[in-house]
């Protein structure tokens, strides 16, 4: 009468075939581009790529420009964000939930779209930004030193940096919701002013956090491809990213590439080892903490310069980069005055003219919800059996699924492409190489999402149902499954929306057949063709923005 | 031995003959029809191409094209690039770098095809064995901003360039993307050598990665003057009202053709030859004329009259056979001095 229905319990086989497959997921590609690095043409060991790599100043330049760029970008995010999140959890700033909102789109806006935009607004010349600032002040484009050059290192620097901040925010912002405020009101009871209490009490409190959001900001900017390709290349300034890029141009130098890739890998990983130590094990979280009634500081007349320095941030990261898009979607020619400009011309040629936009949409939705469905049930899958600790194995499966974070995404490309363009397994060219490159990528988040949630919701339920005969796999269905359902859609969209955006890996993976949006529009630049490229960029924030309100309506959890 | 001897002259004869043309035939559409579309990589500006399929599509309702627009050296890139992985995409391809059609046709991908109208092409514009003709022509112009700079201080040649008062003012279209770039920039390293790059290097010129985008970035007054850009891309710019005007330089204009060819594995290989045969009747040629401004090689087409004719310029030939063996010398000479 106990029996179980469904007879057999299944976990155990079934957690060690989840541990193969993620292993050929994740591993295969990196021991392929290990490999190649190692192999000469005739497939005989070899530490030329190597030698080749350390010697030639055209690899070892990009690479300097790299760290030392990117180091800039997270101190110019620590700098920002960090008084930022300060004013947001200690004082009375006022607007604060805009402001949130706000730096929520900052964080899921692709930087390669916030790039395009600057282009427009930042270029030397003819860029709005300095057409206004040339106006301004009575001087003549190409003899006044522009206020901004876009195109030059500083310029991605600066691009970056507004696309990365939220990233520090989110940390500093978190912590600081963690930590009890008793100490500063103690110190400015006793009559400190508020600059010292900041200085000796809430900034050691918060320095782990910092130092962890500097090193995320890091590794963020060092891996991207859209931002220096875009803004760094015009200027002849070539980063580790676009460097493998151009590696792969025919012929392809595939073992040079290989060996190029990982001097990024093992930064990568060495920097998130500094970041898990720094921060215990927390990982990527997201702001859960709520006020706690804390007395919050009056900032007075404060208030002023506390909004300036928002009003600056967010108005180059999104107020004037979403507005230049906009403008630009709109008139003929980018850089004339409105008047007599306007014209819906770009819309009609992208959707009702240009060949490749259905395309391009189609492959862009097929593959971000197949990554989103297959991710979301694997990364279920996995924190389930890790999470419950259920077999031998899952701390085999939490490791594979969170190894993909410390891939970055044009790294993961170039081991796909090794180890999917030749037989037995050739997928290069079809959109299932590009679906393991975002499957391998978003799962880390995935797995993040899910064990979040699953962390809630205490086993004593499935023990109880267990307890009345049901198999693990009805205790699942029946009281699980239920409860982090909210959980696991909002990881479905968090990959979804990871997915219609990636530039950085399927720019090495595309084909003429399997292009994405993202690709088609920077394929659009090689030409300028801003308009097209503005029309496309809204679609792709308007998709986004709608998946994000959705993940609020199912999560109580504030995303950021 | 003697008929031998007359045998092998017999057969010299044949192949220097010019090639059959294969004239599009009810058989050839209906088959083409049956294939349902035809996938065409090119180079040409990409409203160009749009305006050539819907041209195409207007006469064969029933065959659509896959219009996959890059850059010449992209497309190049692309082709080898799925070629390798045997992935067989590609029917008709068109590129401005006529040494790819030269590696194309070593590898034996191409197909044999002539198209009617390619018959009256001037002998440049045509391969003889047959593969690939030059579907359009088109110049390497310098130009410049009017709204930025005065005719009177417009620079006349490419050795006005070093003057420093152009320093930060420049735009060029770099060769590893470009083809156009490439032909020309191999034009004028044979014209004026390397070491002119070398001096134009240290100018600050703004690079860009297609002579579709120099036009546009003088155009924006991004730049105030562009070294090389699409002919055609100024005359559409100029028909927009933009603020720029074209230079021939005195040292010459590098002329520069952009051939089109079948692919041997093509997937669609009926629509790819009535594609190929229409891009070459005088109704393309005078659309890619008068909406592209391109330079055609057909007899029957007419230049616009605003446009200056082709027999008053001076022209730096191309010359894709010395090119072909030195185009990764050339790449990475210019990668040294001008960057990525």
């Amino acid at each position: 009468m106990r029996k179980a229905r469904g007879g057999v319990d299944i976990t155990a086989p079934f957690s060690i075939a989840m541990v193969v497959l993620l292993a050929g997921l994740v591993l295969l590609p990196m021991f392929w581009l290990t490999l190649t690095s190692l192999r000469n043409d005739a497939k005989d060991f070899t530490l030329s790529h190597y030698q080749h790599f350390v010697n030639d100043p055209t690899f070892i330049k990009p690479l300097a420009t790299t760290l030392w760029t990117s180091a800039a970008v997270g101190i110019l995010c620590v700098v920002a964000a960090a008084p930022m999140a300060w004013l947001v959890a200690r004082t009375d700033l006022p607007f604060k939930r805009l402001l949130r909102v706000l730096i929520l789109a900052s964080f899921v806006t692709p930087p390669f779209l916030g790039a395009f935009a600057w282009v427009l607004l930042g270029g030397p010349n003819a860029g709005l930004v300095n057409q206004g600032y040339y106006e301004l002040f009575g001087l003549k484009a190409f003899e006044a030193t522009p206020l901004i050059n876009i195109f030059s290192a500083w310029g991605m620097v600066f691009v970056m940096a507004l696309y990365t901040f939220p990233y520090v925010f989110t940390f500093v912002a978190n912590s600081l919701d963690l930590i009890p405020s008793e100490l500063e009101e103690a110190s400015s009871i006793l009559g400190a002013p508020l600059a010292r209490t900041a200085a000796h009490i809430t900034l050691p409190l918060v320095a782990p956090a910092l130092l962890a959001g500097f090193l995320v900001a890091f590794l963020q900017s060092m891996t991207l491809f859209g931002a220096p390709a875009i803004l760094a290349l015009p200027a002849g300034i070539d980063t580790m990213t676009t460097k493998i890029w151009s590696l792969f141009q025919f012929p392809p130098q595939l073992g040079l590439a290989a060996a190029a890739s990982l001097p990024l890998l093992i930064v990568t990983v060495l920097l998130l080892r500094a970041q898990a130590a720094i921060m215990g094990r927390r990982g990527y979280s997201v702001i859960g903490g709520k006020s706690t009634g804390q007395r919050l500081i009056k900032l007075k007349a404060w208030k002023v310069p506390a909004l300036a320095l928002f009003a600056i941030v967010l108005g180059c990261s999104i107020v004037l980069p979403y507005g230049v898009l906009l403008r630009t979607a709109f008139v003929k020619n980018w850089s004339a005055p409105l008047a007599g400009n306007l014209s819906i011309e770009h819309w009609r040629f992208v959707f009702f003219e240009f060949s490749q936009t259905k395309l391009a949409l189609m492959n862009t939705f097929v593959l971000g919800t197949t990554a989103a469905t297959v991710g979301t049930i694997l990364a279920t899958t996995i924190g389930y059996l890790s999470i419950r600790k259920l077999v031998w194995g899952h701390r085999y499966l939490a490791f594979l699924a969170t190894a993909p974070v410390a891939i970055p995404g044009i790294v993961l490309a170039v081991g796909l492409f090794l180890a999917y363009t030749s037989p037995p397994l050739v997928l290069y060219g079809t959109l299932s190489i590009i679906f393991l490159a975002y499957l391998t990528k978003e799962l880390p988040v995935g797995y993040q999402q899910v064990a979040a949630s699953l962390k809630s919701v205490h086993p004593e339920l499935e023990d109880a149902s267990r307890i009345f005969g049901a198999t693990r796999l009805r205790a699942l269905v029946d009281i699980t499954a239920p409860l982090i359902r909210n959980g696991v859609i909002a990881t479905w969209l968090f990959i979804f929306i990871g997915s219609i955006r990636e530039l950085s890996a399927t720019i090495l993976l595309f084909t003429a057949k399997t292009k994405t949006i993202s690709v088609t529009m920077f394929d659009l630049r090689e030409s300028n063709d801003w308009g097209p490229i503005a029309v496309l960029s809204i679609t792709m924030l308007v998709i986004t923005f709608v998946m994000v309100a959705i993940i609020n309506y199912f999560t109580d959890r504030r995303a950021i | 031995m003697k008929s031998k001897a007359l045998f092998a002259a017999l057969a010299a004869g044949a192949i220097a003959m010019p090639a059959i043309a294969q004239e599009t035939t009810p058989a050839m559409v209906a088959a083409a029809e049956k294939e349902g579309k035809v996938v065409w990589y090119s180079a040409v500006d990409v409203k160009v191409a749009e305006s050539v399929k819907k041209a195409f599509v207007a006469k064969y309702p029933k065959i659509d094209v896959d219009v996959e627009r890059s850059g010449s050296e992209r497309v190049f890139q692309r082709i080898n690039q799925e070629y390798q992985s045997s992935i067989k995409n590609v029917d008709v391809v068109n590129s401005s770098d006529a040494s790819h059609f030269l590696f194309w046709k070593q590898q034996g991908w191409l197909v044999k095809h002539t198209p009617p109208d390619a018959l009256k092409y001037p002998p440049q514009g045509r391969d003889p064995d047959g593969t690939y003709f030059a579907w359009r022509a088109s110049l390497s112009v310098m130009g410049y901003n009017t709204n930025l700079i005065q005719e009177k201080d417009a620079p006349t040649g490419y050795a006005d360039l070093l003057d420093p008062k152009w320093k930060g003012k420049l735009a060029k279209a770099h060769p590893g993307y470009s083809g156009t770039a490439l032909t020309g920039t191999y034009a004028l390293s044979k014209a004026l050598g390397w070491d002119y790059l070398e001096k134009l290097s240290k100018q600050g010129v703004q690079q860009l990665q297609s002579t579709t985008a120099t036009p546009k970035s003088i155009a924006s007054g991004e730049r105030a003057v562009m070294v090389d850009g699409n002919e055609y891309n100024m005359f559409i710019e100029m028909q927009a009202k933009s603020p720029v005007k074209i230079i021939y330089a005195k040292e010459g204009t590098p002329f520069v053709t952009s051939p089109t060819a079948i692919f041997k594995d093509a997937p669609h290989p009926n629509a790819a030859r009535v594609f190929q045969n229409f891009l070459y009747t005088p109704q393309v040629q005078q659309l890619i004329v008068n909406e592209g401004g391109n330079r055609s090689l057909h007899p029957d087409v007419k230049e616009p009259p605003e446009r200056t004719p082709l027999a008053k310029i001076k022209l730096l030939p191309d010359d894709p056979q010395g090119m072909l063996p030195q185009v990764n010398e050339i790449k990475k000479k210019y990668t040294t001095l001008f960057g990525n």
